[in-house]
């Protein structure tokens, strides 16, 4: 049998979805839904206007960044679950920087291009420390990105309710909005904005020439298959892991920085919106071929957005999409490894 | 127990890596596997014990037709298989990794299965501490751990996959009276070696492989010649010595000190003479490959060692001036420190090519890596995965991937692996480089290898290190005294 053919494996694919709708519809069964009502909604939500369909690709571009990061870490064999932090503290940075100069007297344009900086720097350092506490202290990755992710949670709160909290009292929606002259423009009438777009997509155009076309994607790639050999062809080892937790890092930030310019315009509590783990199962579903990033990051967004309509018109929880984004994770790894055993077979 | 094998076949692309096999081994009965690099021997022995399964062909296990589904399935069944590269789980305790394997109970018995285990161990001679990290343990250790796990397991059918390489003659030795032992017992024993006296002194039978063939069987009294004809077409000859003439000193050594939690090595003193070969005796873990550890700038040394290769002293440089100053360590352990699984033959030469550049130059690197492949005979494409190859295949690609002009190669058991023209070629390509003055120093376990190629010879026991001996005066009887401990002051 010649099982290793792509329509053998793009077979398995198609299956593994199939079966991540058929769990997400016993989901949908058991909460009393209609399956087939819940997946029109959701359709309908994210295609059934131009408005809609913008609002889709504003949620890409952070899980474009996001996505374009793990694929990064994932290379060098890293677990980087900080992500989630790491956008949140690229918004933080750009916030910071916003309002040291929202009063000054330099250009709207200079203000922003230094507030996404920032933004990508906020990002890097604080992948930088997960990085740190992985390379030269031994804590796991995992462990070391979970803490920081915490971390940032609580900084943004004690921010939002602390000192930069809005004139008379602090509250959950965020810190007092900037003035517009600091949005990142957007196209007239709709949410969505060329800079934003442009960034993620070179973002992730980058990150596959970086790892498919440069020495240092393949001393990355060798790093993360095997740290030890790796080190005997004389790659340092340490330097490249913490390269890819700053590039991940920095790219998260990104995100991070458009959220609050492009999007909210100001530091609100849930700032990451869990596109960091989003961007983590996106790496692991591509199987970490920087190529499909693009096509199943936007899937993805898809349903994030076509779910937000299911409170409203069915009374489900809008969680729904993450059900169905798990399913497909946990599906695909699984289908993966059954073709894997059937193939040794054959 | 008896096993027979009808007509397997089993492809791997385009490569047909077993060619109608059809081979019956009675019990009580050693049968000796041989065959030229990639003819296919490992391929059978992984059918027979469930790693891989065979594309056409039967399997009968005392006239039963059988199915095997995997290794544990092959275990239940009596077949155990020790690979060629040992597949174990590192990062762990000898005693968990055993109780990894074994079935039953939620709360094993620790206590119980290490007593069980010494005391197996004991029996064939083998020392082993449960409580060690598998990590830690030489290539030989972990197969002497292999083979008394698998005897724990209830194997009555041993594969062994090349086990020798790796080992010192008295535990090769200890090892052959064993699996005689086993046999007399009516286990049946498979043994798959390159070494012909290995197979002569050792196996009742031999099936000799080539090209996915069974070219041929033969019964003892063997005659190496047929064998050797059998094996390559042709008859084959050891190379010579080729004698070091300089007076340049590429090495110095003075004062060497290395300290290990097992040993401690003191106050070697040595120069090495540019193209110069020095061979390392010694049993596994005397010291020797913490010595050539140490050469390789992989290993720390301590108190006044001072270490200079061509004049520049890289005592207490990084790794990466040992690379620069042309020093080139090739590991034993070929999965795991000499190669990347996951990446191609063409990716592994990138990375050994010049990566200085932002972006790589697909084109020139394919073009290398052909010439490479055609230059060191590799049976494989640029696009093949390392871990893909045969053994003997890895080992080509691991000296291909040496670069030129380097000054002191440093080899774990080269020949580890290679058939016996490969090993005669690659002493040829040694020699190459020893010609433009590159010294070369190496272990192994094969002492007629070390006698033969070596100009002066360094023995290695329990951390101790002999005077250097010149080759031409010395014979394999004196060696096998040093390195079993006579004749080592204090
Ligand atoms: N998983 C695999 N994928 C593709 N090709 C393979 C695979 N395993 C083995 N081969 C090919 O099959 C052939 C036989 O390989 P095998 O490992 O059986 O050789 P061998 O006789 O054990 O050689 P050696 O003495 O070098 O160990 C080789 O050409 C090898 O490249
Ligand atoms: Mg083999």
């Amino acid at each position: 049998m010649k099982s290793g053919s792509r329509w053998y494996r793009f077979g398995i694919q198609v299956a593994a979805v199939v079966l991540a709708l058929v769990f997400t519809s016993i989901i949908l069964l058991i909460a009393k839904a209609q399956p087939l009502e819940a997946y029109k909604n959701i359709l309908v939500g994210s295609f059934s206007s131009i408005e809609a369909i913008t609002n889709v690709i504003v949620v890409w571009i952070p899980l474009l960044l996001a996505s374009a990061g793990a694929l990064v870490t994932f290379t060098a064999g890293l677990w980087n679950i900080g992500i989630e932090g790491q956008i949140t503290l690229g918004a933080i940075s750009t916030t910071l920087v916003l309002r040291l100069l929202q009063h000054s007297d330099v250009s709207p344009a200079i203000i922003i291009f230094l507030a996404v900086l920032s933004g990508f720097i906020g990002g890097a350092l604080w992948a930088a420390l997960a990085g740190a506490l992985k390379t030269y202290g031994g804590v796991n990755e995992i462990f070391g990105g979970l803490g920081l992710n915490f971390v940032a949670t609580a900084m943004t709160i004690w921010l939002i309710f602390g000192p930069w909290k809005r004139p008379g009292i602090g509250s959950m929606s965020g810190t007092e909005p900037f003035a517009n002259t600091l949005w990142l423009p957007t196209i007239p009438g709709l949410r969505l904005s060329w800079w934003s777009l442009l960034i993620g997509i070179l973002a992730l155009v980058l990150v596959y020439v970086l790892l498919s076309n440069t020495h240092f994607g393949l001393k990355l790639k060798a790093v993360g298959k095997n740290r030890k050999a790796a080190s005997v062809f004389g790659i340092p080892t340490s330097n490249f892991m913490m390269s890819a937790f700053l590039i991940c890092g920095g790219l998260a930030g990104l995100a991070g920085a458009l959220q609050v310019l492009a999007v909210y315009h100001r530091l609100i509590p849930s700032i990451s919106s869990g596109y960091g783990y989003l961007g983590l199962m996106v790496g692991m579903l591509i199987n970490y071929q920087a190529i499909w990033a693009a096509p199943v990051a936007f899937f993805f967004a898809a349903l994030n957005f076509g779910s937000i309509q299911l409170p409203i018109v069915m009374k489900l929880d809008s969680s729904l999409s993450g059900v169905l984004q798990g399913a497909l994770v946990l599906f695909v790894l699984m289908m993966d490894g059954v073709r894997k055993r059937f193939e040794k077979k054959a | 127990m008896k096993v027979e094998l009808r007509s397997i076949h089993k492809y791997f692309g385009p490569v047909h890596a077993n060619n109608n096999i059809s081979l019956t081994i009675l019990p009580g009965t050693i049968q000796g596997i041989v065959g030229e690099n990639g003819a296919g021997k490992s391929t059978l022995m992984k059918i027979l014990s469930g790693f891989i399964q065979a594309d056409e062909g039967e399997i009968l296990l005392d006239d039963q037709v059988i199915t095997i589904h995997s290794p544990s399935d092959a275990l239940k069944r009596g077949i155990g298989m020790l690979h060629q590269d040992p597949l174990d789980f590192p990062p762990m305790k000898v005693i968990d990794n055993l109780l990894i394997g074994q079935e039953g109970g939620l709360f094993p018995n620790k206590r119980k299965v290490a007593a069980d285990i010494k005391k197996l161990a004991n029996q064939f001679g083998f020392s082993i501490d449960t409580e060690a990290y598998v990590e830690g343990l030489t290539v030989g250790e972990r197969q002497q751990l292999e083979i008394i796990r698998l005897l724990w397991m209830g194997a009555r059918i041993l594969i062994l996959d090349e086990p020798t390489t790796g080992i010192s003659a008295s535990q090769k030795e200890k090892l052959f009276e064993t699996l005689t032992r086993l046999a007399s017992e009516g286990m049946i024993v498979i043994f798959v070696s390159h070494k012909l006296e290995e197979i002569e002194t050792l196996c009742h039978r031999a099936a000799v492989f080539r090209g996915g063939l069974l070219v041929g069987e033969a019964i003892q009294p063997y005659h190496t010649d047929d064998l050797v004809r059998l094996m390559f077409g042709k008859p084959m000859e050891l190379g010579s010595r080729l004698g070091c003439h300089s007076e340049e000193n590429v090495v110095e050594i003075h004062n060497l000190e290395i300290e290990d939690p097992r040993l401690h090595i003191r106050d070697v003193d040595l120069d090495v003479k540019a193209g110069e070969v020095i061979g390392l005796a010694g049993m596994e873990g005397s010291g020797q490959r913490l010595f050539l550890r140490a050469l390789g700038g992989l290993l720390a040394t301590t108190g006044r060692t001072k270490l200079l290769v061509k004049g520049h002293d890289l005592t207490h440089e990084p790794y990466s001036s040992y690379l620069k100053t042309g020093v080139a360590y090739v590991p034993a352990d070929r999965m795991e420190e000499g190669l990347i699984p996951g990446l191609t033959l063409k990716e592994h030469f990138i990375l050994t090519g010049d990566t200085k550049k932002l972006f790589i130059d697909q084109e020139e690197s394919l073009h290398r890596t052909k010439v490479k492949i055609s230059e060191f005979n590799i049976k494989g494409r640029p696009d093949s995965y390392v871990e893909e190859l045969s053994g003997g295949n890895q080992q080509r690609a691991l000296l291909a991937l040496l670069n030129e002009p380097l000054s002191l190669v440093l080899l774990e058991h080269p020949s580890r692996g290679l058939d016996l023209e490969s090993t005669i070629w690659l002493w040829e390509k040694l020699k190459e480089r020893c010609k433009t003055g590159t010294a070369v120093i190496f272990i192994s376990s094969d002492l007629e290898q070390i006698l033969h190629y070596s100009d002066r010879i360094l023995v290695f026991f329990g951390g101790k290190v002999s005077k250097p001996m010149l080759a031409a005066e010395t014979n394999v009887d004196q060696l096998g005294q040093l390195i079993g401990g006579k004749g080592f002051v204090n």
